[in-house]
């Protein structure tokens, strides 16, 4: 299956992480409210850009997406196993052991079966992904990931023809985790797709970013990557895919079924009850930025939802 | 404790007025050294937020500080506690209208009316607008006992932070509900000594005012 369109974001336009080291850096260096403020922005010469701000552009600094610092990548995480606050995941995350691991495949597929995960991994080509991650707080980031196209791995596990979904469990175990020691959410975290969702080429199963292995905050050693969709919907530290006939109950959709719909589709036509999903924060710059319809991606994926009241199943 | 005593004052309202900048401080700190995080301007909203909520609560404690421990000088701080209290509130705000709405009235007016989290925020501060311009001592002469009604919007603008920070949080709301928690021990104190009789002080006018502290604090300001 190859895709019709590139992703927006290339590979190659992806940043040498030394060159952001560099431009920390120099931005150290620098000083001032100002560059301390763009810090992670544009680049040390996008000064200038502050020039070219107009009131209600929606986007004061750059339209490109460059890639976010890895620093910021794995220390601004939504890991609720791992703690409530952003930055909890990356301290209390440390200790969590990510191998051996095993992945339970099960429900409408030929061979139901344990998998070790380095053998489920096995001669499927590594990819380099740079997708845009939209989370449903609005603010959002761009991430180098390295994984698999989970389109692939489904290929590998040979569901059967009865299989419309597939589901998504996630590590639950309150010795490593002690987010989970509190019901602060139904555990364990499970998120689910559609088939053919979850059979499209963006799709990917995240085993690295930036070109080094996952760490545990963002989600290792396997970690669901739907860049469409909120990021909520990206399971992390998964243990279980199940293939089923029917919707799977996936967790967030259970607390707050008005909040939260199956499909998460970012959308900035619909806003979530509490707050707009019109605008988001790219992570590093100071104004919000329009949200674009399936976050940027309605190119390669609007067709999967033809037909369909996006309102309604949002 | 003595009321009169102006020199052990003086040396609160030093520490206060440092306490008070303390936020404002740290954030020109964290934002001059990159310490504000991944997110900047969520940092801003949530240290001025959260600043703003704490310094109404310590207003609000004022009183019940004043009865319990028969500290009636303690009132001559209470102003700049809440001018505090609004200088955060107008940070906030501004860091609002600034960086999540680039200054777009229309995208406010639609933000407000859309979700009531924004609407409880601006409304709580645009409360709080008429308390700071009264605060001075030549518009409390000026209301004379109209000034204590007046300055009974505090609750209400309280009342509004309380609910947008419970509306503001994703999910985890043990800290809004702690919020909310002590807002009500706070208004629960208010009601409690006139339920019970209160037999520490004279109380001028209990059936007139339902708030009698606050109706007589213009008498209690220093007059100069």
């Amino acid at each position: 299956m190859r895709l019709r369109r590139p992703p927006e974001i290339r590979d190659s336009e992806a940043t040498d992480e030394r060159l952001y080291l560099n431009r920390r850096a120099f931005m150290a260096a620098f000083g001032g409210v100002g560059a301390a403020l763009i810090a992670g922005n544009a680049g040390p010469f996008s000064m200038p850009r502050l020039l070219d701000a107009r009131p209600g552009a929606g986007r004061w600094f750059s339209d490109d997406d460059k890639p976010t610092p890895y620093e910021d990548i794995t220390h601004y995480n939504n890991y609720y196993e791992f703690g409530t606050d952003k930055s909890d995941p990356a301290e209390q995350a440390k200790a969590f052991r990510t191998r051996p691991w095993k992945v339970e495949v099960a429900g409408e597929v030929k061979r139901p079966a344990q998998w070790d995960l380095d053998d489920l991994l096995k001669s499927v080509p590594v990819e380099d992904r740079v997708y845009r991650h939209r989370c449903v707080e609005a603010w959002s980031m761009v991430i180098p990931w390295q994984g698999v196209s989970l389109a692939a791995i489904i290929r590998k596990l040979e569901p059967t023809s009865m299989a419309k979904f597939v589901e998504f469990t996630t590590m639950n175990d309150p010795e490593q985790m002690p987010g989970l020691r509190r019901p602060i959410l139904p555990w364990p975290y499970v998120e689910g797709l559609r088939l053919d969702e979850a059979l499209h080429p963006l799709a990917l199963l995240a085993t690295g970013i930036y070109g080094k292995p996952l760490l545990n905050q963002n989600g290792a050693p396997l970690r669901l990557v739907v860049p469409w969709k909120y990021g909520f919907k990206g399971g992390k530290a998964i243990v279980k895919i199940r293939f089923s006939q029917t919707i799977p109950v996936t967790t967030w959709n259970l607390a707050a079924p008005n909040e939260y719909g199956f499909y998460a589709n970012v959308n900035p036509d619909v806003d979530h009850p509490r707050w707009s999903q019109a605008r988001e924060r790219r992570l590093g710059e100071l104004f919000k930025r329009k949200t674009l319809p399936f976050n940027g991606y309605a190119d390669q994926v609007a067709s999967l939802y033809s037909g369909m009241d996006l309102k309604a199943n949002f | 404790m003595a009321s009169g005593s102006r020199s052990p004052l003086t040396a609160i309202r030093s520490l206060l007025f440092l306490a008070g900048l303390g936020p404002a401080l740290w954030l020109g700190w964290a934002a001059l050294t990159s310490h504000l995080g991944p997110d900047p301007v969520h940092t801003i909203q949530a240290v001025t937020g959260l600043s703003t909520l704490v310094i109404l609560f310590v207003t609000l404690a004022v009183t019940p500080v004043r009865r319990l421990w028969h500290w009636n000088a303690i009132i001559r701080l209470r102003r700049m506690i809440g001018l505090f209290a609004f200088f955060y509130a107008t940070l906030h705000m501004l860091s609002y209208v600034v960086f999540d709405q680039s200054l777009s009235l229309s995208l406010i007016i639609e933000d407000s009316a859309k979700h009531p989290r924004v609407f409880a925020g601006l409304a709580s501060f645009l409360l709080l607008v008429p308390l700071a311009l009264t605060s001075t001592d030549k518009m409390i002469r000026r209301l004379g006992r109209r000034w204590g009604r007046l300055h009974q919007l505090v609750y209400v603008a309280t009342a509004f932070g309380v609910f947008h920070y419970l509306w503001v949080v994703k999910w985890d709301i043990r800290e809004p509900v702690l919020f909310a928690l002590v807002f009500l021990a706070l208004l629960a104190f208010r009601v409690r000594p006139r339920r019970t009789g209160d037999i520490r002080r004279r109380v001028s006018e209990p059936s007139e005012t339902p708030a009698p502290v606050t109706a007589t604090e213009p008498s209690l300001r220093p007059e100069s």
